[in-house]
């Protein structure tokens, strides 16, 4: 990421939104992100934002947590101190697996779920005390913000991109 | 308005399908009177029984799910299912059919045509009896010249107020017929909705679609599968029993309305239905088939735990004697659509969709197979040539009346109030 200041287009509608990342995209111009109170559906490919890998770790995880399940149960049910419970022999793993299954379950999701959840956190860095990042406040409430890089888009100048953005129905064009 | 017509293919196809059901059927017949011994006759009748059964009650629970589930989304008041609303119709009008060949089977059973119900067999009732040389009479208190009864059942005796012929006939009427006149309702509606929207009717729809949920949720999980399959195993009882029956059901009447929106979409029909569709209908068949999972191993899991005598039997019957299909069964039924759905790419792949489909339908027939055979034939059934052949007519017939309910109307009810969402629909 560039330190430079970043041009940034207010729209109050997420329609005019995408139409304008049509007409900027079109000029050959990158669009680094938009800032959304919801998400706008298509803008993804519109400003060619790469597919989420979340799914990936989420299987990363639950794969983690379904192996510590199984060894951890391996370890204190059969391995430290085997009980024979319910006429069911703890010799052997595989012979009491189907009451290991909702353990290992279970864990599996916990696993998952916290994993993603954490990801998803500490890669957009919302954390606790963190100050917001969004570029205006009503990003949050009413308003769609379009963030251009102009270190990323040397072909054009800076008022350029900003006569061009003004052309798209925004509400105001900011530097930031 | 554009109407549906259908193919020629498919109509020799349904036809052909249900000729070798016919063929089946008459060689099932025919089987019961060439048996050679006592034993074989037995063998023949519980088998050719337990295949009008399985055939009735899966085709049937598809048909009635198909209704559950276009009354899910009245209820909700969705808008993604418009497009593929005619579809889950369709497949809701096999239900009659269905229900005649359950009813065939339950009459048969009243008139001891076959066993396949303990509980219908008088002498499990009383504790004594008589013999002369007319016949055996039997009675609850000990009469002049009577002796004990070997076959008295105290458990069986003990569900007389539920599990009797007349009271089973009554229920499952009313239960049956309420959801074939519900179904007729939804359908006319939407058939008068082709010629004009009315806001009224749409909310009728609405509302008489949390009635059917009502009417159907608790009988599907209750009084449907306990009477027609978990009744011929009558000292066992679960009470997960109903929701995994049911769970099965509804995910077959998923595939099938998959299968039928993918056949549609290859020959040039039902344009307005788009990958978001496809995927949703995909999602589905990926949920349910856990759902199902969850609620077999939830039964198994308990049931195996505990290991109590009278609870145990269920399982042994089946693991001991069909271990491979059994198993079998349940590991196509939960692994395949875990490795084959899991990526978002391949629930919007028509071509996965179809091949896992097809591989689920015939695994959930397996279930059914499974709730029944062990029951009623013991260790000695098998999928053989009448099993196949029956199976192979009811889709045929199932197709058949399907593909005609599609054809009366437009493929696609263009008044409905959502009509526009569902063509918009748009998900990632």
């Amino acid at each position: 990421m560039s330190v430079g200041k970043k041009i940034y287009a207010l729209y109050n509608d997420d329609a005019i939104l995408i139409e304008g990342a049509k007409v900027v995209v079109a000029k050959g111009i990158k669009v680094s992100d938009t800032y959304s109170p919801f998400p706008i559906h298509g803008i993804e490919r519109i400003i060619g934002i790469k597919w989420t890998r979340i799914a990936i770790c989420a299987f990363m995880y639950g794969i983690t947590g379904l192996a510590l399940a199984i060894s951890g149960m391996y370890y204190m049910m059969i391995v430290d101190w085997p009980m024979y419970i319910g006429g069911k022999p703890n010799n052997y793993f595989l012979q009491n697996m189907p009451s290991f299954v909702p353990i290992m379950f279970e864990f599996t999701v916990l696993c998952a779920a916290h994993g993603m959840a954490l990801t998803y956190f500490l890669r957009n860095w919302t954390l606790p005390g963190v100050s917001a990042k969004n570029p205006h406040p009503r990003t949050t409430d009413d308003h769609f913000a379009m963030e251009i890089d102009p270190s990323e888009n040397t072909s054009m100048s800076v008022e350029e991109i900003q006569n061009l953005l003004k052309e798209t129905g925004t509400v105001e064009v900011f530097e930031k | 308005m554009e109407q549906f017509t259908i193919p020629n293919k498919v109509k020799r196809w349904s036809m052909i399908f249900m000729a070798i059901g016919g063929l089946a059927l008459i060689m099932g017949i025919a089987s019961l009177f060439m048996a050679g011994d006592e034993h074989a006759h037995h063998h023949a009748v519980a088998r050719f029984w337990s295949n009008l059964l399985i055939n009735g009650f899966f085709f049937f629970g598809i048909a009635a799910c198909a209704t559950f589930f276009m009354a899910v989304n009245y209820a909700a008041e969705s808008g993604w299912w418009v497009v593929i609303k005619r579809i889950l119709e369709a497949i809701g009008s096999f239900m009659p059919y269905g229900a005649v060949a359950l009813f065939i089977v339950l009459i048969a059973g009243a008139f001891h045509m076959h066993h396949l119900y303990h509980w219908m067999d008088a002498s499990v009732y009383s504790d004594f009896m008589v013999k002369t040389a007319e016949g055996i009479t039997y009675y609850s208190e000990p009469v002049e010249g009577a002796i004990v009864n070997p076959d008295f059942d105290e458990i069986i005796a003990g569900k007389i107020a539920y599990l009797n012929v007349p009271f089973m006939i009554i229920r499952q009427l009313l239960i049956m017929g309420g959801w074939i006149y519900m179904w007729k309702r939804f359908r006319t509606r939407s058939l008068e909705e082709d010629l004009g929207f009315e806001r009224g009717r749409h909310f009728k729809n609405v509302r008489d679609s949390a009635i059917f949920l009502v009417a159907f949720g608790y009988p599907i999980s209750t009084f449907v599968p306990w009477d027609w399959i978990m009744s011929i195993d009558t000292h066992w009882f679960s009470t997960l029993f109903g929701w995994y029956v049911f769970s099965g059901l509804w995910l077959s009447a998923m595939i099938v309305a998959i299968l039928m929106v993918v056949w549609l979409k290859s020959i040039g029909e039902l344009k307005e239905v788009n990958d978001s569709h496809i995927h949703d209908l995909g999602k589905w068949m990926f949920a349910i088939s856990f759902l199902w999972s969850y609620l077999f191993f939830s039964q198994f899991m308990l049931i195996w735990y505990a290991n109590i005598p009278e609870e145990v039997t269920y399982f042994q019957a089946r693991i001991n004697a069909y271990p491979l299909l059994y198993w079998g069964m349940f590991f196509v039924n939960f692994i395949f659509p875990m490795i084959a759905l899991m990526d978002r790419d391949k629930k919007r792949n028509r071509m996965m969709l179809t091949i896992m489909g097809i591989i689920l339908f015939c695994g959930h027939w397996v279930d059914v197979y499974m709730l029944v055979t062990p029951g009623t034939m013991k260790q000695h059934g098998y999928i053989g040539l009448l099993e196949v052949g029956m199976a192979i007519g009811f889709v045929g017939l199932f197709a058949f009346v399907i593909t005609r309910t599609l054809a009366k109307a437009p493929l696609v009810p263009k008044n409905h109030p959502f009509f526009d969402e569902s063509v918009h629909h748009e998900i990632h």
